[in-house]
């Protein structure tokens, strides 16, 4: 499966990359190259296979469960110490409301 | 003997002993980084007045008989650790003003224990690399020369190049790291040290910048597997703020590298030995068994069916995790935010994300967006999981057979800077050894054994059940006693 230029503009704007017109033909070669050799794995075969989601060993059923309860909070100054630009205790972004 | 040359475990008994101050083993450490710093580029923020201070407090603990077990020892630390009130950066111009408001559970622990922080060691761009190169604070330089060739800059391996890198050229006595698809192994191979990635949950997740979710783990280097044991103790532990953090008792790992390997039955998986793999490797690896059959083990010989598909599944399943996780920076809540007078909120993400990320972060995200999206998901995502349970599936196998699998860390010693870089998937190839671990979720761990022709450091990895990182040290010290590796880099401190 090798991606067109239409696709790769798609995926850049979907994953919200800015990319230069100049630059798509690059890219495009570049990531064709990469699902070029992944298409190998279209070859095993899958069938009947349970998929694995998650690195715990023994699968996702070792996972715990807790109460749903405020543990942490109240810390507003500390989430917006490293904001680019703030007004008051919100962020601030460019006007989207007309 | 400098300061800068003991072993972790010596200089704890040494400080134990009153040999040295905590102070003095500090300063040694410092001057070397300002001394080595400048040509290694191993660590991005140096902390040297914290460290002192945390030095001369950590004495002061000693003093009240209160010394914990790290008492005193300089670390370098990934600078994909959060450390509170140390800016932070992941390799990423993307962060390269954020200051953590928080520690992360890993380097919390560290310091619990009584660990001395040097700085943030130099990386891979979000984790992202087998070289260090994708750095946006430039590459390291790893501090072991070729013997007909000395003045090529050769790579320290990657992500956790700079960790690497410091340990090897003594400037620190150990560091930390993460491990993806191989980012502490094959650069502790390429730099001659010990590193190990534990088994997934092993150590809590918290506070390190996320690139794949399912397969990052915490991990340290040293220079010997007692002092990786030493250092892991301290990581590893359950964490309520990792919900993928394993409430599994963590053992006395320095204890098992006391253990005989005597009895173990080690696995020698066929799908490991490449076509073209080069005759040192090969003769490392068949050396380092023939070791561990005079300590008496017993080696058996495996398949691991599905190993050629690991590197494949794996560059699906860490960009498609990546491209999620770094979704996050948007240049609203921190980091860098980039845009024009007249840009909207979509103008200002994409122009902010293009200009904060590098050329391979911004690929890997995209890989990862096409994968996930609507169309693609069962024929990428879906199917890469299956393989990965087939992977996984092969070492429950394994286990029934064999205690530990014993295969090369890396299928060629460090390359230099400019090699390996036209092509992405030739730099992928790094990790071919070391990622069916990360997969399945296992222990691995990477160690010195030889020397290549051109006098550069070659390694083998021990690989072993989840949760059963005793054997893996066991079998690294058997090996890491006969191999008595005594090589030393070019370039280091007290030379």
């Amino acid at each position: 499966m090798s991606l067109d230029t239409a696709t790769v503009r798609r995926v850049a704007a979907l994953a919200r990359l800015r990319l230069e017109e100049q630059d798509i033909a690059r890219v495009q070669g570049e990531l064709n190259g990469i699902l070029g050799w992944i298409e190998q794995l279209q070859a095993v075969n899958t069938d009947g296979v349970a998929p694995m989601a998650g690195g715990t060993p023994g699968g996702a059923a070792a996972m715990p469960m807790r109460g749903d309860v405020v543990t942490d909070g109240g810390k507003a100054e500390a989430v917006l110490a490293n904001a680019p630009d703030r007004e008051g205790e919100y962020f601030g972004v460019p006007k989207v409301v007309e | 003997m400098h300061a800068t040359d003991f072993t972790l475990g010596g200089a704890l008994a040494a400080l134990n002993e009153g040999a040295i101050s905590a102070e003095e083993l500090t300063r040694a450490h410092v001057a070397a980084v300002e001394a080595l710093n400048p040509k290694l580029n191993a660590f991005i923020t140096t902390t040297s007045e914290q460290a002192l201070e945390a030095a001369r407090a950590s004495d002061a603990r000693r003093k009240r008989g209160e010394a914990g077990p790290l008492e005193g020892i300089p670390l370098a630390i990934k600078d994909l650790f959060c450390t509170e009130g140390v800016r932070t950066t992941a390799g990423s111009t993307i962060l390269g003003n954020f200051i953590p408001p928080y520690e992360s559970t890993v380097t919390a622990q560290l310091k619990r224990d009584g660990a001395v922080f040097l700085g943030k060691a130099n990386l891979d761009e979000f984790a992202m690399g087998s070289s260090n190169l994708t750095s946006a604070y430039g590459g390291v330089l790893n501090p072991w020369q070729r013997k007909d060739d000395p003045d090529a800059r050769l790579v320290p391996g990657g992500s956790s190049g700079g960790s690497a890198a410091a340990v090897a050229a003594r400037i620190a006595l150990g560091a930390t790291g993460t491990d993806t698809g191989g980012s502490i192994r094959q650069p502790a191979a390429f730099c001659g040290i010990t590193g190990i990635k534990p088994t997934y949950g092993r150590c809590s997740r918290f506070g390190i910048v996320a690139f794949a979710s399912s397969l990052d783990q915490a991990g340290p280097f040293a220079r010997t597997v007692e002092d990786c044991a030493i250092l892991l103790r301290s990581m590893a532990g359950h964490d309520p703020k990792d919900s993928t953090s394993a409430n599994q008792p963590v053992p006395n790992f320095a204890a098992a590298c006391a253990r005989s390997v005597k009895g173990l039955r080690i696995g020698v998986p066929r799908e490991y030995r490449l076509d073209g793999m080069p005759a040192e490797i090969e003769k490392l690896w068949r050396q380092g068994l023939d070791w561990l059959r005079d300590a008496g083990a017993e080696t058996v010989d495996i398949s691991l069916p599905h190993t050629k598909y690991a590197l494949p599944t794996y560059y699906i399943v860490a960009p498609a995790e990546a491209s999620s996780n770094l979704a996050r920076y948007d240049g609203v809540r921190f980091g860098l935010r980039v845009a024009e007078k007249d840009s909207d909120l979509g103008d200002l993400y994409e122009r902010t994300r293009a200009e904060g990320f590098g050329a391979e972060v911004r690929r890997r995200i995209m890989i990862g967006t096409y994968v996930l999206s609507a169309g693609y998901y069962d024929a990428y995502y879906l199917k890469a999981q299956k393989i990965r349970a087939l992977i996984a599936g092969d070492f429950d196998a394994a286990w029934a057979k064999v205690d530990a699998i014993v295969t090369p860390a890396t299928p060629s010693a460090a390359f230099a800077e400019g090699e390996n870089t036209d092509d992405p998937v030739q730099m992928y190839l790094n990790d071919v050894f070391t990622v069916t671990a990360n997969l399945a979720g296992l222990p691995g761990l990477a160690l010195p054994t030889g020397l290549d022709h051109q006098g550069l450091p070659l390694g083998l990895q021990v690989i072993g059940r989840a949760f059963d990182e005793e054997t893996v040290f066991a079998v690294g010290a058997a090996l890491e006693r006969t191999a008595d590796f005594k090589a030393v880099p070019a370039m280091r401190a007290g030379a």
